[in-house]
């Protein structure tokens, strides 16, 4: 199955081994994985901050990277997410409307694809910890992704997971709301860290860039002795 | 005082509110305990069927109602003119008060009790009429208790008083009402019923709210659990009704089901203690009911969502499903918002209503997580229209130039890949003198505000790109 990588800017600034990850595990599953080199940024920060025209420059440049591709795969619910919105962005023009709605149809984020589109639950996965879940807010309720991270991880051999009080409720990222409104995001982000701390957990587990960025740069900033992996790194795992 | 609560800029008001911590405890307790009520009334009560049926049913209604809002405000008024009603349209919140005033002052009323009703608050009635010499006494245990405070507002649309405890309850109603008993709910309440008993014997208007208007024959219903709303109803000679434009459904079959996706969204009850319904039967044969019974239906800046992306938030029945689940509220509680309606649903009207002036900042007080969007009953898509909003803020130049510049260079980083290819390159080597073990505790520039709280992850030594054609090798696209 040939399918083309969205990396994601954070995925690709900030979060390599996570990408790299991702790229092993798809490729062991048979893969045939191409990188188009046109891919920027989503457009996420400009659209959810209200710069329509500067989100559809992001959309335009993105949709022409990906508009040969088979499947589009990425690393992030949220940005995934954001593809999806793209037919909305060009309403008045059908020429990229239609590209849009082709881009939309075949993107999917990493484990949803696994799980989906490959049919695969069992990654033969290892990986010895006591760990938790954050599920992303857009990965749940724009996506509607709700169990495939759970169902690979569930067969992760060693890894204990512990449910997460309270787990429906935002980590306070929210793209440019983590800047703008400073003071929230911070009580929102604090509730989550304290209720990973209160799971027992050692790691805690995210399938989004924006989020992990997010509690992670809190739980180090806090020195708690928590870490913070990309669900790729935990299923790339064989230790 | 109307839909603003207090004068404060928004930070300010931020500010406040997080170092209220027992108003916090509280909405984070509210929060987590209709939770799991909400979920038994609604997905989880299998004697209703599917709850999404339920929704689609509910959005369905409204927005029927909403796109032929002529026809069926022109049928409720008629029906209820038909039976001897007054009906009044408002334009403004100032047409609706001198409307009541000249209705209080023709009756030479002097005291008038109320049910809870948003709209009434939004207009400012209690302060219109005591303009003219008629004391308004509230009746709904919640708002009689922020009345006894003098100046206190809701705090949500739903539990006004959700901001105050039992001690502080007790404190203000021996202070202002002469109690002299302890902070128990029960003991509170009782006073509060007998204090309430000779206000309703000696009201000489009694006013409503409207959760629904019945365009078919002309009702106005209400839904409560205290029973107050039966007492306001039945007493007076003379009735007003205030309701919201867009609160009407067109027949009694349509009113089952949003009576039911009210109560359940609302407090997780399958029905309030109370829905009363009262159609006008004013005439020599008429025994019962108001003798003399007044609609006053508001615009007060509703008709500006017609016809546009917003109009679906004038499906809104005031549940505050999306207040209950929204994370943010959670924190800042409802006075932060400095409007009446708070929330999700309060950062989508009140700047429809009250204009981008005043309270444009509301709608970027949300981290998008739509929470929202999937708890409303009626299906208005929340963190759309907030996002909607974001973008008119920004056309219309209302939005700070220093971020308008830095999205206009994000458009052009986002659009041009060589630049993203020199800034990928570049990143490790600029971000070099600020990072420390791994990270940056004190960013430059925007990076500044991200850093306050948190650290920022240095950038990866490697680049992805090339580690990419190095592992792959051969395929042309990666050229």
């Amino acid at each position: 199955m040939k399918i083309s990588l969205f990396v994601t800017c954070l995925g690709e600034l900030f979060y390599q081994e996570a990408a790299k990850d991702m790229v092993e595990v798809l490729e062991r599953l048979g893969c045939e994985i191409d990188f188009p080199r046109g891919q920027i940024c989503c457009g996420q920060p400009a659209y959810n901050s209200g710069y329509r025209k500067d989100a559809q420059k992001a959309a335009k440049q993105m949709i022409s990277a990906f508009e040969s591709s088979e499947y589009i795969v990425t690393p992030s619910g949220s940005c995934a997410g954001m593809f999806k919105e793209y037919p909305g962005l060009f309403q008045d023009d059908a020429t990229w409307h239609e590209k849009a709605q082709k881009v939309a149809d075949k993107t999917y984020e990493f484990t949803q694809f696994i799980v989906n589109v490959l049919g695969v639950e069992d990654l033969g996965a290892v990986y010895h910890a006591k760990a938790t879940y954050h599920t992303s807010c857009h990965m749940m309720r724009l996506l509607k992704e709700t169990e495939s991270p759970f169902k690979l991880l569930n067969n992760v051999e060693g890894l204990e997971l512990l449910p997460l009080e309270n787990s429906y409720d935002c980590c306070g990222f929210g793209g440019t709301f983590a800047v703008k409104m400073v003071p929230i995001s911070e009580q929102m982000v604090d509730e989550k860290v304290r209720h990973v701390e209160e799971t027992g957990a050692d790691v805690l587990i995210t399938a989004d860039g924006g989020c992990l960025m997010n509690i992670k740069g809190r739980i180090d900033r806090k020195g708690k002795p928590i870490a913070v992996k990309h669900i790729a790194q935990i299923l790339n795992s064989r230790s | 005082m109307a839909m603003k609560i207090g004068e404060k800029p928004f930070f300010d008001r931020v500010d406040d509110a997080l170092d209220d911590t027992f108003m916090r405890q509280s909405m984070a307790n509210a929060q987590d305990g209709l939770r799991g009520k909400k979920i038994a009334a609604t997905e989880g009560d299998e004697a209703i069927g599917d709850w999404e049926d339920w929704r689609s049913a509910g959005e369905e209604i409204r927005r029927h109602t909403l796109e032929n809002l002529d026809y069926y405000l022109e049928q409720l008024s008629e029906n209820f003119a038909k039976r001897g009603g007054h009906v009044f349209f408002a334009e403004t919140a100032e047409e609706a008060n001198a409307y009541i005033q000249q209705v209080a002052k023709k009756k030479n009323a002097k005291n008038a009790t109320k049910a809870k009703s948003m709209v009434t608050e939004e207009i400012g009635l209690n302060e219109a009429l005591a303009d003219v010499g008629c004391q308004v006494h509230e009746t709904d245990l919640a708002e009689y208790i922020l009345q006894a405070e003098e100046g206190d507002r809701p705090s949500h649309i739903v539990v006004p008083s959700l901001h105050k405890n039992k001690s502080q309850i007790r404190d203000t109603l021996k202070e202002k009402a002469g109690y002299s008993g302890t902070d128990q709910p029960e003991e509170l309440t009782a006073f509060a019923r007998s204090q309430l008993r000779d206000v309703f014997m000696n009201a000489d208007i009694g006013i409503t709210g409207c959760n629904f208007g019945v365009a078919e024959t002309g009702s106005v219903s209400l839904v409560t659990n205290e029973g107050n709303a039966n007492m306001v109803t039945s007493y007076p000679e003379t009735q007003i009704s205030v309701m919201g434009m867009e609160r009407l459904v067109p027949t009694w079959e349509d009113l089952d089901v949003m009576v039911n996706l009210l109560s359940r969204s609302a407090v997780g009850q399958k029905i309030t203690t109370y829905v009363t319904n009262v159609t006008p039967e004013v005439g020599p044969q008429s025994v019962d009911g108001p003798k003399d019974f007044h609609l006053v239906i508001v615009d007060g800046g509703r008709s500006k969502a017609l016809g546009t992306e917003f109009q679906s938030a004038l499906h809104c029945i005031r549940c505050a499903a999306c207040v209950n689940v929204c994370p943010v509220y959670r924190h800042i509680g409802g006075h932060a918002y400095g409007s009446i309606y708070q929330g999700p649903i309060g950062a989508v009207l009140s700047p429809i209503l009250g204009g981008y002036e005043e309270y444009g900042e509301l709608p970027y007080a949300s981290s998008l997580c739509a929470a929202c969007t999937e708890a409303c009953p009626v299906k208005i898509p929340l963190h759309e229209q907030l996002i909607r909003h974001r973008q008119i803020y920004v056309e219309e130049g209302y939005a700070d130039k220093s971020e308008q510049a830095a999205m206009t260079a994000f458009g052009i980083g986002a659009s041009t890949p060589s630049l993203f290819k020199i800034a990928t390159k570049g990143a490790p080597t600029f971000a070099k003198p600020f990072v420390q073990e791994g990270s940056i505790s004190n960013g430059p520039g925007p990076m500044k505000l991200w850093t306050k709280i948190r650290e920022f992850p240095a950038p990866g030594k490697e680049n992805f790109r090339k580690w990419f054609k190095e592992h792959k090798k051969g395929d042309s696209r990666n050229e």
